[in-house]
């Protein structure tokens, strides 16, 4: 049986729930296929950084506007997604560290930005009482924090629904023909035919945009993290690493969720990650270095989720350069949850009118066209 | 570090065989086990009982006493024995992750086989979370360290061959029984008796005489032994204060301090489950147990689960198991060729066959009642997070596909336990609620560290890349 949409969005994770959303609010009729369930991978179980510090700066103005986005997200989905604003800090361990934060603080302000705001000590202390003592200060983004990724994409997967959307999890695109204006896609349920293609395919979107002609080297990754038994409060802010890798947090119940990006194993083949330990020993000794009163809190659980990065570590985002009416939204390298909100908006104005007034030109899809052409050539 | 052999994980019947024959055969193996001492749940502090206490030796039958010569063969194996080591990681490349008293140390294996064994099914009945309520499991480790307390009566309640076990061991020991709430449906007792003939054929008699003799011993003692029991609920508001109960559709109560819960026992799936075995779902047993061939072969190359982890057999069952695995390994080892493996297994085979014949007339007696497999809301399922039944119907009615989503919803599962405990009954829950089986809905995904790690020993390990 043929299904038929105005929009076919390709990926259930916050990205695709995001842009059905937003897309169907505006009238279209949207089919989202989702070859798993929504949020199954690196939507559902990311470490939740709603965050705006430090972002690359071709993503500041996109998450500036994510963010404003967040502090209504219950108007947004109808859910408060578990958003805490508890701010989001950048801790230096040394002078050297010090010193990238003041360069990094002016290179914002010059861009006109006014939210990350650099920390001496003293204030570093207050907040942080549990730090330890050799750090020497830290960059701060105040109204930045920290939401429960799950319950957001499952919030995004339901106001979209609501907004009629129709989604079908346990089912696989498997292949794309565009003919005389109509986008004809091949899924595990059967055909969609389809004006427009959004692809948010996360890890598996690269296949999609491969079977477009326009090929990227987008690599899958599984980014691990480890959770805590609970402890008595003792960390406010969402605290990242300068120069080593560390997302610390704890949550309102107690267990500090400890992530950052060291990279356990994917499987995109059979849908399924796994962790490597050898890995989490580093980010142990990161923990314990920072925050000696966590040494004797016991690791409960650790995981990982598969996402996507690319080589420069920022998304692909626009239009296709190969076929009509065809959008890519993917490879956000870990760091893509936060823009889940302006995301949708983006992908809902490229669908309707063709732009967008924010600036997605860095994103392009062919800025990987040398790679392309060697991998083409067998180079 | 050289790669071992063999790892073995467990040290109950199953575990200690594998290892005494492949040491015997001069394999490398090492065996890890969380006890101080070989035995297992089983044979829990065999060698200390055999050696000072005679009379609890006496007291705990001859089936515990077997458990000795199990010890014994081991301990002159030669092989290597880590106790008090809780394995936290199996990872499929067959590194083994554990924690020793204080620190924690990785081992590469050539084959690993996992021989963790059974737990006890849980029982979520109303009021099951009360202090005061154990499992029998517990009970029989309180006989075996002869620190079950005779003043305090206890009410025995559940069903199946380890329920008399306990009860006939607890009047041996002195203990006062205050009642047995004997919940064996008439149900799954007439679907049994079908599959008597053929356990007597096979071999099943000596469990049958068993569990007679142990019917009659608690019938003479005279402890009021109520059958046909259903709406069990335990009362009390900070600790057990009586059980209520219908008895052959007949309101009853007791009053009660200490109730012990027993539905029967299970494979423990976590090891298999995190490894990432395929696991197949037991319809009788209601439970899952890893996919294996008959040399207990797992899924993935080199990974094998032998005893009852891989589907419950009893202790005799599992070490002919344990034996028939080892074997398996010393061949994948290059040690000895198929024929000989084959013709060293056969023995084993016999015994194993023997010790099984009585498994399906005692699956069906003893199948969970669908009370304990699927509790009323308002029954608590996950204990570390206090997640009742009523909510995960609720998630599963909102659009949340299984357990694993339920987890993100609730927490259920989230807890220290790591879900151990709601698992099964968050599969079974599910299922209803989806109108989906069980083998669909699936299970826990389950993450590492089985047990908790310290981050602190942790970041002292060696074997950071």
């Amino acid at each position: 049986m043929s299904m038929t949409a105005d929009v076919l969005v390709i990926g259930g994770g916050i990205q695709g729930c995001s842009s059905a959303l937003q897309i169907a609010r505006r009238g279209l009729k949207v089919v989202l296929v989702e070859k798993n369930t929504a949020g199954r991978h690196a939507s559902g179980v990311n470490a939740g950084g709603v965050r705006r510090l430090l972002r690359a700066t071709p993503e500041i103005p996109l998450s500036v506007a994510s963010m404003r986005m967040w502090h209504e997200i219950e108007a947004l989905v109808g859910d408060d997604c578990g958003f805490k604003v508890s701010g989001q800090i950048a801790v230096a361990e040394d002078e050297a560290g010090m010193a990238d934060l003041h360069a990094r603080a002016a290179e914002v302000q010059a861009l006109g930005y006014a939210h990350e705001e650099l920390v001496g000590p003293n204030e570093l202390f207050e907040i942080l009482p549990a730090l330890s003592r050799h750090c020497v200060g830290g960059l701060i983004a105040r109204d930045d924090g920290a939401a429960s990724p799950y319950h957001t994409t499952m919030a995004f997967r339901r106001a979209a629904i609501a907004a009629g959307v129709d989604l079908r999890e346990e089912c696989r695109a498997t292949d794309f023909v565009r003919k005389r204006g109509i986008w004809h896609v091949g899924t595990s349920a059967g055909p969609v035919e389809a004006a427009h293609l959004v692809n948010c395919g996360g890890a598996w979107a690269g296949a999609v945009a491969a079977a477009l002609g326009e090929p990227v080297p987008l690599e899958p990754i599984a980014p691990m993290m480890m959770v805590t038994s609970r402890m008595a409060a003792f960390v406010a802010p969402v605290v990242i690493g300068l120069k080593r890798k560390l997302s610390f947090k704890q949550m309102p119940n107690g267990t500090v969720l400890i992530g950052g990006g060291h990279r356990g194993v994917p499987d995109t083949e059979h849908d399924r990650s796994s962790v490597d330990f050898r890995k989490l020993i580093t980010s142990a000794r990161t923990v314990a270095d920072l925050f000696p009163i966590m040494r004797e809190t016991q690791i409960v659980r650790a995981w990982s989720g598969i996402e996507s990065r690319l080589p420069d570590d920022i998304p692909v985002l626009g239009p296709s350069s190969t076929e009509e009416a065809a959008y890519h939204a993917f490879g956000f390298s870990a760091h893509g949850f936060q823009l889940g909100p302006i995301i949708g908006s983006i992908m809902a104005d490229l669908v309707t009118t063709g732009r967008t007034v924010l600036p997605i030109e860095p994103f392009r899809v062919t800025r990987f066209r040398p790679w392309a052409e060697i991998l083409s050539s067998g180079g | 570090m050289t790669a071992w052999d063999a790892i073995v994980i467990g040290a109950g019947p199953a575990g200690l065989a594998a290892a005494s024959l492949l040491a015997e055969h001069r394999a490398r193996v090492l065996l890890v086990d969380e006890q101080p001492a070989p035995g297992g749940q089983i044979y829990r502090r065999i060698e200390h009982v055999t050696e000072r206490r005679p009379d609890l030796l006496t007291l705990l039958g001859a089936d515990y006493a077997h458990g000795a010569d199990l010890a014994r063969r081991f301990r002159a194996s030669g092989a290597q024995y880590l106790p008090q080591s809780s394995v936290w990681q199996v990872t499929p490349e067959r590194e083994v992750w554990l924690s020793r008293p204080g620190q924690s140390e990785q081992h590469q294996a050539k084959t690993v086989l996992v021989a963790t064994g059974a737990m006890e099914r849980p029982v979520p009945v109303p009021g099951w979370t009360l202090p005061g309520v154990m499992t029998a499991g517990a009970v029989q480790i309180l006989l075996k360290s002869a620190a079950l307390k005779a003043d305090e009566p206890l009410v025995l309640a559940g069903s199946g061959p380890l329920l008399y076990l306990l009860a006939e061991q607890c009047l041996a020991a002195g203990a006062r029984l205050a009642a047995i709430l004997d919940t064996t449906s008439a149900r799954h007792e007439r679907a049994a008796m079908a599959l008597l003939p053929s356990a007597v054929l096979k071999g099943g008699l000596s469990y049958l005489r068993k569990g007679l003799k142990l019917r009659a011993a608690i019938r003479r003692s005279g402890v009021p032994w109520f059958q046909r029991v259903t709406r069990l609920r335990i009362e009390g508001t900070d600790q057990v204060t009586g059980v209520g109960f219908e008895s052959r559709g007949r309101p009853e109560h007791i009053a009660a301090r200490l109730v012990a819960l027993h539905e029967g026992v299970i494979p423990a799936q976590q090891m298999t489950r995190s490894i990432g075995l395929d696991h197949e779902w037991d319809p009788v047993v209601r439970c899952f147990r890893p996919t294996l061939d008959a040399w207990g072969n797992s899924s993935i190359a080199g990974i094998l689960v032998a005893g009852d982890g891989a589907g419950i057999g009893g202790a005799r069952a599992a070490e002919h198991a344990g034996a028939i695995a080892g074997l398996e390994i010393l061949h994948q080892l290059g040690r000895i060729d198929g024929a000989t493996r084959d013709r060293l297994a056969a023995a084993d085979r016999r015994g194993q066959a023997a010790h099984l014949a009585i498994r399906p007339f005692l699956d069906r007696l003893y199948a969970p009642r669908d009370g304990i497999l699927r509790p009323a809301d308002d029954v608590t399922i996950c204990r570390c997070e206090e997640i009742t039944a009523g909510a995960v119907r609720t998630v599963a009615a909102q659009g949340c596909p299984g357990p694993n989503q339920a987890k993100s919803f609730l927490r259920c599962g989230m807890g220290p336990c790591q879900g151990r405990l709601c698992g099964p009954t968050v599969t079974e829950v599910m299922a209803e609620a989806l109108g989906l089986p069980p083998e669909q809905i699936g299970y826990y995904r389950i993450r590492p560290p089985l047990k908790p790690v310290t981050l602190g020993e942790l970041a002292a390990m060696d074997a950071a890349e």
